[in-house]
């Protein structure tokens, strides 16, 4: 069952992309959704399974490497976490497949869509179910480059194709920290399956290796390297410009991949390998370190957008700073039900957006939105829920995960957690600020379109609804009913040995601990941030306006994305650029070209033409040669020997 | 001095670079040509004769025999060519064929 | 002895300088004339070493036919008395270069030269005295008749070849075709007409 679940998506993705054209739009549509539903319906008993039993189970599927010391096979690691994660994504994916039959409809080009998000579903869940690092990294780098062919999937825009490149790019430089990773742990280690390194990475703790002629502690060497893979695939700080520039891929890719599934990618990895990371202090302080960071820096670019997808996209970003906020102090299960509930509620927002961009005929700037709320009910409905979700109102799952992380940082008493709750909780209010004037500017107040425009905005077809309120049902009620099992008391019989939380460093144990006041704060700053939002936009519209103008420089420097993709481009970009230029013009061209073919061809063309000039048409030329070599013979034969 | 092969030989060999300078050193017409070769067969014929006797073997008379019939033979064809060249042309000074330039 | 040593010495000197005269001769008639010449001191040279055939095969041969074919021809082409080109100096000084290089290899290869002494002697075998014409024909018509009947051959196919390279029909003479005129049938030649009578027979 657990292989049907992993190679439906897979089987489905080859149907639609070779025979696409022979099985038609509306075939393609069907196989890929049709597969995709099976899946997710067969995850839900494959889950019972798994809760049924006691330790990991692992299903070897085929063998690949066998060379001497590396013995790596195809398999499916069937425990808590990664049955967890095949229920994110192929609920998430098999919403989002239904979904695209609406939102794609008019696209030439949709056997290729559904084919390529079906194939990202395949690499995700290969990735999920990793036995081995080897896979982990064949599904890491899958989901790479599904992202990148669906970023650029219209390749007619040029905008596009520069974001999937970057984007593509932007992961690598996270890969090849990535690769580097797994390359310390085979030396480490020796081995690369799961099994064996988890075994003995207790054993390594305070051994130290030599790493660019400095002495380093092995374990937090490899967990960090490893997670600089995380960072570019997650979106963090310095790797995370890709993120927004990703919007440029139809919304549902952007739902799927860059909201629920791919991004989180980096959390499960981390969450995967907790054996390792709890015997590696300083690579956790270094993910929190940058977790919180990252949080509170994307929600603070957010609150500037001007674009509905890119207000949403840096949010996820934020999002996946509290993620890892939540693995800095251990709290894995904290990381993994939040990944869970963002699931729900990103992806809803993203589908719901993408359902305001298609009433409104392709607009995405919300400063032409505004009062839709009549003509799209549904969507403004359940984007209400995911906006709740979001901002962490009580009832709604994003409460109980987002605020579990958050005490769960405060309880663990490390400076890195007291960071990541400073950061967390200010990161909450600018979280419901920016997603309160996502509402506010899209659906309510006077409508800034125009007429066309208006006259012509309407709500979803069923197709696109349905999948809203699945998953706006799974963002609200996920959070009270998975609580217990998630991060409450049922936890570790829920997890069992899938994450490894050392006692000494259990916050979630500490949580029912900590002050009423500090348990309170992010939802009084959620609230905060919601009524401030209420104000700006609904009350006196002119607030946002005149404070723009004042703090112009930080205005500017949020809109900016802290100038970082101007920094990357003065510091990485164009000397690259430079650099390429200079090596294809002179050196390919000039030197290479010129020796190698142009060369060799231009002094053939110049000795053939010298040397038919040896072809006078005179007679008595050729005889005169004749003659000189016939002396020539001659004088060789006299010659003594 | 007795007359011997050798000198003979050097008679013909004399004979022979006369003809070869007679091919490529001439500048006037085709003519001279054909009879540069002309030349140069006599010199081989001298040859040949020379050897034959002063090996007591006949067969290098024979062949003299031979070799001017192909001379014969092949001046003949060469002055056809000559004939149906200028006829064409109009010209048999040597500078002016050089349509065989490549 | 001592005639012959300077008949040879007269014969040689006069062939080279016929040689030397045909290649730098100005008119061609007179190119031709010293290529006769040159035959005639070969010829020369032959009845000195004892081919008289051969020498007499020269004369009536080369002379009288190769020679007089040369002559006709050069007579027959509307040849200008060619001025000594310029060209003529600049390949002078190579070109002698070479064939002096040719002649001195020649030359050596000459000198160092000698009879190997296991040789076969073919004249001292039979007793009976011979003219040079009677062995000629001994050896030509029994050991290298077919080379013989190649030559003829040879002669044939540039006879052939000659006239069909120059045969050229000229359009203003009429000339009789023996082949069509026997094949002519009676159709072609004898129409019956009935005339009436008091009319032509047009």
């Amino acid at each position: 069952m657990a292989v049907a679940v992993v190679l439906l998506p897979l089987l489905a993705a080859v149907i639609a992309g070779f025979f696409g054209r022979v099985i038609g739009d509306r075939g393609a549509q069907l196989v890929t959704c049709g597969a995709l539903l099976l899946a997710a319906a067969l995850g839900i008993p494959l889950f019972r399974d798994i809760l049924a039993s006691d330790s990991p189970r692992v299903i070897p599927l085929a063998s690949w490497i066998i060379a001497d010391g590396v013995d790596v096979t195809w398999s499916l690691r069937l425990d808590t976490l990664s049955g967890v994660m095949i229920l994110v994504v192929t609920i998430v994916s098999s919403m989002v497949h239904v979904y695209s039959i609406g939102y794609m409809a008019d696209d030439p080009s949709i056997p290729r869509f559904m084919a390529y998000l079906s194939l990202f579903t395949f690499a995700m869940l290969a990735l999920v179910t990793a036995n081995d690092f080897v896979q982990l990294f064949f599904g890491w780098e899958g989901v790479g480059l599904m992202s990148y062919l669906l970023i650029g999937f219209w390749y007619d825009r040029p905008s596009a194709n520069a974001a999937a490149i970057k984007a593509f790019i932007v992961n690598r430089v996270g890969d090849f920290g990535f690769a580097l990773g797994i390359f310390a742990v085979f030396t480490i280690f020796g081995a690369l399956d799961f099994g064996t390194v988890f075994g003995k990475a207790p054993s390594v703790v305070g051994a130290k290796m030599e790493f660019l002629s400095w002495q380093v502690d092995k374990l937090p060497l490899a967990c960090i390297l490893l997670f600089i893979g995380a960072m570019g695939k997650s979106a963090q700080i310095p790797l995370h410009t890709w993120l927004p520039d990703a919007m440029e891929g139809p919304t549902p890719v952007s739902a799927l991949i860059h909201a629920a599934t791919m991004v989180t990618a980096g959390v499960f990895m981390v969450a995967r390998l907790s054996p390792m990371f709890e015997y590696a202090p300083t690579a956790i302080a270094v993910v929190g370190v940058i977790g919180g960071t990252t949080a509170i820096f994307a929600a603070s670019i957010g609150m500037a957008q001007n674009d509905i997808k890119r207000v949403i996209a840096w949010s996820t970003c934020s999002q996946l700073g509290y993620m890892f906020a939540a693995a800095a102090v251990s709290a894995y299960a904290a990381a993994i039900f939040h990944l869970f509930s963002h699931a729900f509620f990103k992806g809803l927002l993203f589908l719901c957006s993408g359902s305001v961009i298609h009433a409104m005929g392709g607009e995405q700037d919300m400063r032409r939105m505004g009062g839709l709320w009549r003509k799209t009910p549904w969507t403004y409905g359940t984007m209400w829920v995911g906006a709740l979700s979001l901002s962490g109102i009580p009832f709604f799952s994003g409460y109980y995960s987002k605020d579990t992380i958050l005490e769960a940082d405060w309880a663990a008493g490390t400076a890195v957690g007291h960071y990541a709750w400073v950061l967390g909780v200010l990161a909450a209010f600018m979280t419901a600020f920016y997603i309160s004037r996502v509402m506010f500017m899209t659906f309510h107040g006077e409508p800034r379109a125009d007429e066309e425009t208006l006259h012509h905005a309407h709500e979803s077809p069923w197709v696109m609804v349905i999948p809203l309120l699945v998953l706006a049902t799974g963002a609200t009620v996920f959070g009270f009913i998975g609580y217990d099992f998630f991060v409450g008391a049922e936890r570790a019989s829920f997890w069992k040995s899938s994450i490894l939380v050392l006692p000494q460093y259990d916050s979630l144990a500490k949580v029912e601990e900590i002050p009423q006041l500090v348990r309170y704060m992010p939802l009084i700053f959620g609230l905060l941030g919601i009524a401030t939002a209420y104000v700006f936009y609904i009350v006196d519209r002119t607030i946002p306006v005149r404070l723009a103008s004042q703090l112009r420089a930080l205005y500017l420097f949020l809109l900016n994305k802290w100038y970082f993709d101007e920094l990357y481009d003065w510091l990485f970009v164009r000397p690259a650029m430079f650099v390429g230029d200079g090596l294809w013009k002179s050196g390919d061209g000039a030197v290479i070209d010129g020796l190698g073919p142009d060369g060799v061809a231009a002094v053939t063309r110049d000795l053939a033409g010298q040397a038919s000039r040896l072809q006078t048409g005179y007679l008595y030329h050729y005889a005169f040669a004749m003659m000189i070599g016939l002396v020539a013979l001659v004088t060789w034969y006299l010659l003594p020997r | 001095m007795a007359i011997g092969l050798a000198h003979y030989l050097t008679v013909a060999a004399i004979l022979f670079t006369l003809g070869i300078f007679g091919i490529f050193l001439n500048r006037k017409n085709v003519i001279i040509m054909l009879m540069s070769i002309e030349l140069m067969l006599l010199a081989v014929s001298i040859n040949f004769v020379a050897f034959s006797v002063f090996l007591h073997d006949l067969v290098g008379q024979a062949f003299a025999m031979f070799v001017l019939t192909v001379a014969a033979a092949e001046a003949a064809i060469g002055l056809a060519i000559l004939v149906v060249y200028f006829r064409n042309r109009g010209t048999i000074a040597v500078e002016d064929i050089n349509t065989m330039k490549g | 002895m001592i005639v012959q040593a300077i008949m040879f010495y007269v014969f040689a000197a006069l062939a080279v300088a016929s040689g030397v005269l045909v290649v730098s001769s100005r008119n061609p008639v007179h190119s031709v004339l010293f290529l006769i010449a040159a035959f005639f001191n070969a010829a020369g040279l032959f009845v000195l070493i004892g081919a008289e055939f051969l020498a007499m095969i020269l004369v009536i041969v080369y002379v009288g036919a190769v020679a007089v074919l040369f002559l006709f021809v050069v007579m027959m082409l509307d040849i200008d008395f060619a001025q000594l080109r310029g060209g003529f100096v600049r390949y002078l000084p190579i070109g002698a270069l070479v064939g002096f290089i040719l002649l001195a290899e020649l030359l050596l290869v000459i000198g160092s030269w000698a009879i190997s002494p296991g040789l076969p002697n073919p004249a001292a075998a039979s007793g009976v005295p011979l003219t040079n014409t009677r062995a000629l024909g001994d050896i030509l018509y029994t050991r290298y008749l077919l080379a013989f009947q190649g030559a003829g051959l040879i002669l044939l196919v540039a006879m052939v070849g000659a006239i069909v390279l120059t045969l050229r029909r000229r359009a203003d003479v009429r000339r009789q075709s023996i082949s069509a005129q026997l094949a002519r049938t009676r159709a072609q030649s004898v129409e019956v007409v009935r005339v009436p009578i008091g009319s032509g027979s047009q």
